[in-house]
């Protein structure tokens, strides 16, 4: 098996600017260029990358995927070791990048396919191609500037992956568009790799990486913490605690009146200990401690689920079941059992609301403020009779 | 010389960076590229009025040309200067504005920077044929010095190109450094004989009580002896004297060589530091 990228050894520090001041002045006074402290984005990170196959590198924000996959775009280089990439690369770090929007579509296609390494002959051969698959053949010699975003993106994505390179580097970039786009990127994607490409994926997906990829990399803080098959090592990194309760305030924002609060949401399993990961198909609880300032009247709570990329996945409120809760004066505590959790492994994003019994006033809005992790079922790891974030379960049989 | 095969083998980039430079300037003006003609007719009016009708600034009579007119003398110098002027201040923000896409796309990032220069270039090359069609209407037979008038402006275009690499590079690290430019291009414009000619500064000059010989100092200034052979092919229709060809020559290639070395030295870190 031949190798198609070789990490060797690389370490990647970046600049931490004390003061953030690049003018001559400070420059003058200091005598030197502002000071600034290294802060280590790598840590001597190896490893290869099989030709042909498709591969995830996956990780925390700030682990330090990115860097790699910039370095090895060679966009950034690195302080220390080697890449080595065999056969031609296209990195594909943002969709339509260069696309100027003073310029036509037909122009801005030229200009990004040479950003990627086409010849204008090779473009010639494939522009028919590449307009068809954005399906923008109306607009094509409009100005980009009067493109709505999702038909730039379209047209970033369909020059990208017109561009047959050896090697495509994926940052982020297959959650694009309305969901038929998306199954022709998917498409697009599986064919990309059936005529022997490679492909690396840096994605926050990780149920996108666990079905697309073959291996991946799990990095944290700059270092390789795991690696081999991708589910494998999708399962690792869902299985490790993933700082759950210290991201708490900052993911999403919080607003509302503030008569009552949701204080804090905690998830069980069948037990009454609260978790982190839960299993896909298990028994699932939400707590949720609420208090007041005042008396509230019929409080109404309900949560959101939605997957890690921000969709929405399925809610529920409190109404569903009747006025378990007449009012609120001070503290109560309710709790939600969903008895076989329907999704398939992967994070998630629960929102909280705590609203009037008319749905018309919010007292507290927790916008996508809690992670939570579902991890594969006690049968194994195999996944990949799934799709999608809900797991319809079902039986099959054969009708005579 | 990787550099150089590097960029050989990015030339349709370049290219296509070159005409995006020139397509999107006039985008959405009415007049669209007639402003590149414009511009410099107009400025060369305004000065006209102001050196030649109210300070009586002469312009010389053409040797051998015979020609005397002050706004034709003048575009021979004001059109290889404002190359000089809005090519260094259009390629110091370069890398700057596109710092999108140096974040996102790997490929030299001289590019930029030379795409800037030859959409400038080809700006001028019109821009000097507009002035040959003028020169030929006031009775100078300037067509045999055509090619050697394409000569200095690829002279003048290395030139430039040193330099902007330099400064395109730098003021990524000193955001300063493009003002400081617009300052030091407006004294580079009075130092240089733009609006008069060089006969008016004087040999010798007592400063300081110490006799200094300005015009050789004056004479330090590349830019001096450029203009100075764009007016002798243009205006004179005399070849331009040895001497100071191979000065702007020598100078042109060593700014190349190390604007090449500075820009590669600093090339590294871009990513990060736009």
């Amino acid at each position: 098996m031949s190798i198609a990228i070789s990490v060797d050894d690389v370490s990647k520090s970046y600049r931490k600017y004390d003061e953030r001041n690049q003018s001559l002045k400070a420059a003058v006074l200091r005598g030197r260029r502002a000071r600034y402290t290294e802060f280590a984005a790598l840590s001597e990170v190896s490893l290869e990358i099989p030709a042909g196959s498709i591969f995830g590198l996956i990780g925390d924000n700030g682990s330090g995927k990115s860097t790699l996959l910039k370095c090895i775009a060679g966009i950034l280089t690195p302080e220390k070791g080697r890449i080595t990439v065999a056969g031609s690369m296209a990195a594909l770090l943002e969709l339509g990048a260069g696309f100027h929007p003073e310029l036509s579509g037909r122009e801005n296609v030229f200009l990004n396919a040479a950003i990627l390494g086409m010849t204008r002959q090779e473009t010639k051969l494939r522009f028919d191609e590449i307009v068809h698959f954005s399906g923008l053949e109306e607009f094509i010699d409009a100005p980009v500037r009067t493109y709505s975003s999702g038909m730039y993106v379209r047209l970033g994505f369909a020059v990208a992956v017109h561009t047959d390179p050896d090697i495509l580097l994926l940052d982020e970039i297959l959650a694009v568009g309305d969901e038929d786009f998306q199954r022709k990127c998917m498409e697009k994607i599986s064919d990309v790799h059936g005529s022997g490409k490679t492909i690396v994926i840096v994605s926050h997906a990780i149920s996108t990486v666990a079905r697309l990829c073959e291996n991946a990399v799990l990095l944290e803080h700059g270092c390789v913490s795991n690696r081999g098959p991708a589910q494998d090592v999708v399962d690792f990194y869902l299985s490790e605690a993933h700082e759950v309760v210290a991201d708490e305030d900052n993911l999403g924002t919080r607003w509302g009146s503030g008569e009552a609060r949701i204080e804090a949401v905690t998830i069980c399993g069948d037990s009454t200990t609260p978790v982190n990961s839960i299993r896909s198909g298990a028994p699932i609880t939400f707590r949720f401690a609420c208090s007041s300032s005042t008396r509230v009247d019929h409080p109404v709570i309900g949560i959101t689920i939605s997957s890690i990329d921000g969709v929405q996945i399925g809610g529920v409120n409190l109404n569903a079941t009747g006025p378990i809760l007449k009012y609120l004066n001070g503290t109560a505590s309710v709790e939600l059992v969903i008895g076989d959790l329907p999704l398939v492994p992967g994070a998630y994003l629960l929102t909280a609301t705590l609203v009037d019994q008319h749905l018309a006033r919010t007292y507290d809005f927790r916008d996508k403020f809690l992670r939570f992790d579902v991890i594969p079922d006690s049968t194994g790891g195999d996944r990949s009779f799934e799709t999608g974030p809900l797991s319809l379960g079902g039986n099959w049989r054969l009708v005579d | 010389m990787s550099v150089a095969r590097k960029l050989i083998e990015k030339r349709e980039l370049i290219s296509i960076f070159t005409l995006r430079e020139l397509r999107t300037k006039y985008k959405r003006s009415v007049l669209g590229w007639t402003w590149s003609l414009i511009n410099p007719l107009a400025t060369a009016l305004l000065y006209t009025l102001v050196f030649s009708l109210i300070l009586k600034v002469e312009a010389p009579v053409g040797n051998p040309s015979d020609l005397k007119n002050y706004t034709v003398y003048l575009l021979c110098a004001l059109l290889p200067f404002q190359f000089f002027n809005s090519t260094l201040t259009t390629s110091v923000d370069v890398l700057v504005s596109n710092g999108n896409l140096i974040k996102k796309a790997a490929f030299p990032r001289s590019i930029f920077v030379l795409s800037v220069v030859m959409a400038m270039t080809l700006t001028l090359v019109i821009e000097l044929g507009v002035l040959a069609i003028i020169l030929l209407v006031m009775g100078n037979f300037v067509l045999p010095w055509l090619p050697l008038v394409l000569v200095l402006v690829f002279i003048e275009s290395i030139f430039v190109l040193g330099i902007a690499l330099m400064a395109s590079v730098w003021n990524v690290y000193f955001r300063d450094l493009k003002y400081l430019i617009t300052i030091a291009l407006q004294f580079m414009f009075y130092l240089t004989p733009v609006l008069y000619p060089i006969t008016l500064v004087p040999k010798h000059s007592e400063i300081f009580g110490t006799d200094l010989p300005v015009r050789a100092l004056y004479r330090l200034n590349p830019l001096v002896g450029m203009v100075e052979s764009y007016r002798a092919v243009l205006y004179d229709l005399r070849f331009p004297s040895v001497g100071t060809m191979l000065y702007t020559i020598g100078w042109s290639v060593a700014l190349l060589v190390v604007g090449f070395w500075v820009f590669g030295r600093n090339e590294r870190r871009l990513a990060e530091e736009v």
